[in-house]
C-alpha cells in the first residue's frame, strides 16, 4: 500500500480512538459514582440535617448542605444577574459600535473568565476581612457571585449580540427610547438565551469548592440567617471523603451522585428551555 | 420628559456601571498585592520563589517546591490531553458527520460541568489504584498512586472540554476554499489536514491549549485529593507533589495561628493570578476574532 495511505489510516485509528477515550472516560465517572454513591442513597440523606454522631455514622443526612448550596447559589446567581443583565445591555444597545470602553470590558470579563476559583475565593476572602464580616452565607454568596460574573456577562452578551438589528431600528421608528427598547425589546428578544446563561452559572456556581473554604464555613445545621456559616455540597463531600469510616465516605459518595444530578439536570432544563422559549422570538 | 430623562440617565449610570465592572480586575491585582505585601518584607522576591524550606513557624517560606510541583502535574496534563484533544476537535471537524458531532458536543459539555470534588472522588477510586496496582509495578516502582501522574491524569480530563471547544471554534474559521485548492493538488485528507488546515490554524490551537493549560494550572481541589501534598520537589512521575493551588486550599484553617502565613498564603494566590492573567490575556488576544457560543463558557 502506499505511504500517504497507511499514515491516513494510522492518524484516522488514533482520531477515533481519542474520541472513544473521552466518551468512556465520561461514562466511566459517572458510572463511578452512580455505582458508588446509589447505595447510601436514602430517602433521609435528602430529607434531614446531620443528627448527633452523624459523623460517626449514625443517622441524618445532608440537608443542610443540599438547602445551604441552593440558598447560596441561588443568591450568588441573583447578585450577578443583578450586575451582568445592565452591562450586557449597556455592551449592545447604548454603547457605540466599536466602543474601545466595551472592547476593554469585554475583553477583562473574558481573562476573568480564567481565573482560577481558589484566587476567588482568596479574594472573597479578603473583601470579608476589609468589611469585617466573618465566614457566612452572605460572604459565600457574594465570593461565588463574582466567580460567575463573567460567565454569566459573556455568555449573555453572546445571545444578546444576536439580536437583529431591523428589532432594535424599529423599536426607534416608533418613538421607543434606548432604555426601553433594551428592557423591553431586546431582553424579551433574548429571553432564552439569558435564561440558559443564568443556568450554565448556576451549574458553576453550585459545583464550585474551593471559593467557598474560605468564604462560606460549615455547620451541621440548616441555614437560617445570611450571617452564619453555610454547609454547601462540594465542601460536604470533601469533608466526608476524608472521614476512615466506610460508612462516612459512602455518603460523601451519595452527596457526589446529589450534586451530579442536580448539574446535569440544570444542564437537560437549559437546552429545554433555549428549545421552549425560541418560539417566541422574532427571527 | 420622563422617559427622555429616564434614557439620559440610564445611560449614564450604566456607563459607569460598566467602568467599575472593569477594575474587578485590578481591585483583585491590587488587594492580593497589598495583602502580600507582609511576606514579601520578611524574604526577597527572588528567595521566595527559588528556596525550598518551607517552614511557616519559623517564618522561612520557600515557594520552589510548590512552584516546580504545579510545573509537573501541569506539565502531565497537557502531555496527555494535547494529543487526545486535538485529535478528537480535527475529527470532529474535518472527518465526522455533522449529525456525530451534533451527538457528542453534550457529552463534552456534561464533562465541563462535573464539578472538581467529583473528578477529585473519581480519581482517588479509579485513578489513584490504576497507577498503584498497574502502573507503577509494571514501570518496576512502588508507589502510594497518590503521585504527580494522578494529579496530572485527572487535570488532563478535566482541561478536555475547554481545549476541544476552542479548537472546534479554531479549526471551523479556516476558509474552505483552502482545503479544496489542497485537495485539487491531489493531496489526501490527511495531507490537507496536516499541510494546510493545522498550518492555518495554528495561532488559534497554541491558544486554546494555553487556555487549558492556565486552567489545569489553577485548579485546586481535584488536585489536592490525588497528588499527595508533600512539600518536597517530584523527582519522578511517580513521586506525590503540592501544587500551589492545592497549598493555598489546604491550610485555610491554620492561617492565622502562624505569623505572616496569611500574607504567604495570600502571595501564592497573587502569584496564581498573575500566571494564569498572563496566559489568559496572549491567548485571548491570539483568539479575538473568533465567535463563541453560550456554551463554551460553561
Amino acid at each position: 500500500m502506499h505511504k500517504h495511505a497507511v499514515e491516513e489510516i494510522i492518524f484516522k485509528v488514533l482520531m477515533i480512538a481519542s474520541c472513544l477515550l473521552i466518551i468512556s472516560v465520561l461514562l466511566l465517572i459517572l458510572g463511578t459514582i452512580v455505582f458508588k454513591g446509589l447505595p447510601y442513597l436514602s430517602w433521609s440523606m435528602i430529607t434531614q440535617a446531620p443528627q448527633s454522631g452523624y459523623y460517626l455514622g449514625l443517622g441524618g443526612g445532608i440537608l443542610n448542605a443540599i438547602l445551604g448550596s441552593l440558598y447560596l447559589t441561588g443568591g450568588a446567581t441573583l447578585l450577578a444577574f443583578i450586575v451582568s443583565l445592565p452591562i450586557t445591555l449597556y455592551f449592545n444597545v447604548y454603547a457605540k459600535k466599536q466602543s474601545s470602553l466595551v472592547y476593554m470590558v469585554r475583553f477583562a470579563f473574558d481573562v476573568l473568565w480564567g481565573v482560577p476559583s481558589i484566587v476567588y475565593g482568596a479574594f472573597g476572602f479578603m473583601l470579608m476581612l476589609f468589611f469585617g464580616m466573618k465566614a457566612s452565607l452572605l460572604a459565600g454568596m457574594i465570593t461565588v457571585a463574582f466567580l460567575i460574573l463573567p460567565i454569566m456577562t459573556r455568555s449573555m452578551d453572546e445571545v444578546i449580540r444576536m439580536v437583529p438589528p431591523p428589532l432594535l431600528e424599529a423599536s426607534y421608528a416608533l418613538g421607543a427610547t434606548r432604555f426601553e427598547t433594551a428592557f423591553k425589546v431586546v431582553v424579551r428578544q433574548a429571553l432564552p438565551g439569558i435564561s440558559t446563561a443564568v443556568l450554565i452559572a448556576f451549574g458553576r456556581g453550585i459545583g464550585d469548592a474551593a471559593s467557598l473554604i474560605f468564604t462560606a464555613g460549615f455547620t451541621d445545621s440548616l441555614p437560617t440567617s445570611l450571617f452564619a456559616p453555610v454547609a454547601t455540597l462540594p465542601l460536604t463531600i470533601f469533608f466526608q471523603f476524608s472521614s476512615p469510616l466506610p460508612q462516612v465516605q459512602g455518603r460523601a459518595y451519595a452527596a457526589a451522585l446529589i450534586l451530579t444530578i442536580i448539574i446535569l439536570a440544570i444542564s437537560i432544563v437549559s437546552r429545554f428551555l433555549t428549545q421552549k422559549f425560541a418560539r417566541n422570538i422574532v427571527r | 420628559m420622563k422617559r427622555l430623562f429616564a434614557d439620559r440617565f440610564s445611560e449614564k449610570f450604566l456607563h459607569v456601571f460598566v467602568i467599575l465592572s472593569g477594575l474587578i480586575l485590578i481591585l483583585m491585582l491590587g488587594a492580593l498585592t497589598s495583602r502580600s505585601i507582609p511576606v514579601l518584607k520578611l524574604q526577597s522576591l527572588s528567595s521566595l520563589l527559588f528556596s525550598q524550606g518551607w517552614h511557616p513557624s519559623r517564618g522561612q517560606f520557600g515557594f520552589l517546591p510548590f512552584i516546580v510541583g504545579s510545573l509537573w502535574v501541569t506539565g502531565v496534563a497537557m502531555a496527555i490531553a494535547m494529543p487526545v484533544c486535538l485529535l478528537t476537535s480535527i475529527y470532529l471537524v474535518e472527518y465526522s458527520s455533522k449529525t456525530l458531532r451534533e451527538w457528542i458536543s453534550p457529552f463534552i459539555d456534561i464533562l465541563a460541568g462535573i464539578p472538581s470534588v467529583v473528578y477529585g472522588i473519581w480519581g482517588i477510586l479509579i485513578i489513584v489504584p490504576l497507577i498503584k496496582n498497574y502502573l507503577a509495578p509494571f514501570c518496576g516502582v512502588s508507589t502510594s498512586g497518590y503521585s504527580v501522574l494522578a494529579g496530572g491524569m485527572v487535570l488532563a480530563i478535566m482541561i478536555f472540554p475547554v481545549i476541544i471547544h476552542i479548537s472546534i471554534e479554531v479549526f471551523k474559521t479556516v476558509p474552505n476554499e483552502l482545503r479544496e485548492a489542497s485537495l485539487a493538488l491531489g493531496a489526501t485528507k490527511w495531507q490537507t489536514v496536516k499541510n494546510v488546515v493545522i498550518k492555518r490554524a495554528m495561532p488559534g490551537i497554541v491558544a486554546a491549549l494555553v487556555l487549558g493549560l492556565s486552567r489545569a494550572f489553577g485548579e485546586s481541589i481535584a488536585v489536592l485529593m490525588v497528588v499527595g501534598n508533600l512539600a518536597r520537589i517530584p523527582k519522578s512521575l511517580f513521586d506525590p507533589a503540592y501544587p500551589l493551588p492545592a497549598l493555598i486550599a489546604n491550610n485555610y484553617g491554620e492561617m492565622f495561628s502562624i505569623p505572616q502565613y496569611d500574607s504567604a498564603l495570600l502571595f501564592a494566590s497573587l502569584l496564581l493570578l498573575v500566571v494564569v492573567l498572563y496566559f489568559n490575556i496572549v491567548s485571548r488576544m491570539v483568539l479575538s476574532g473568533i465567535k463563541w457560543s453560550t456554551y463554551y463558557y460553561a
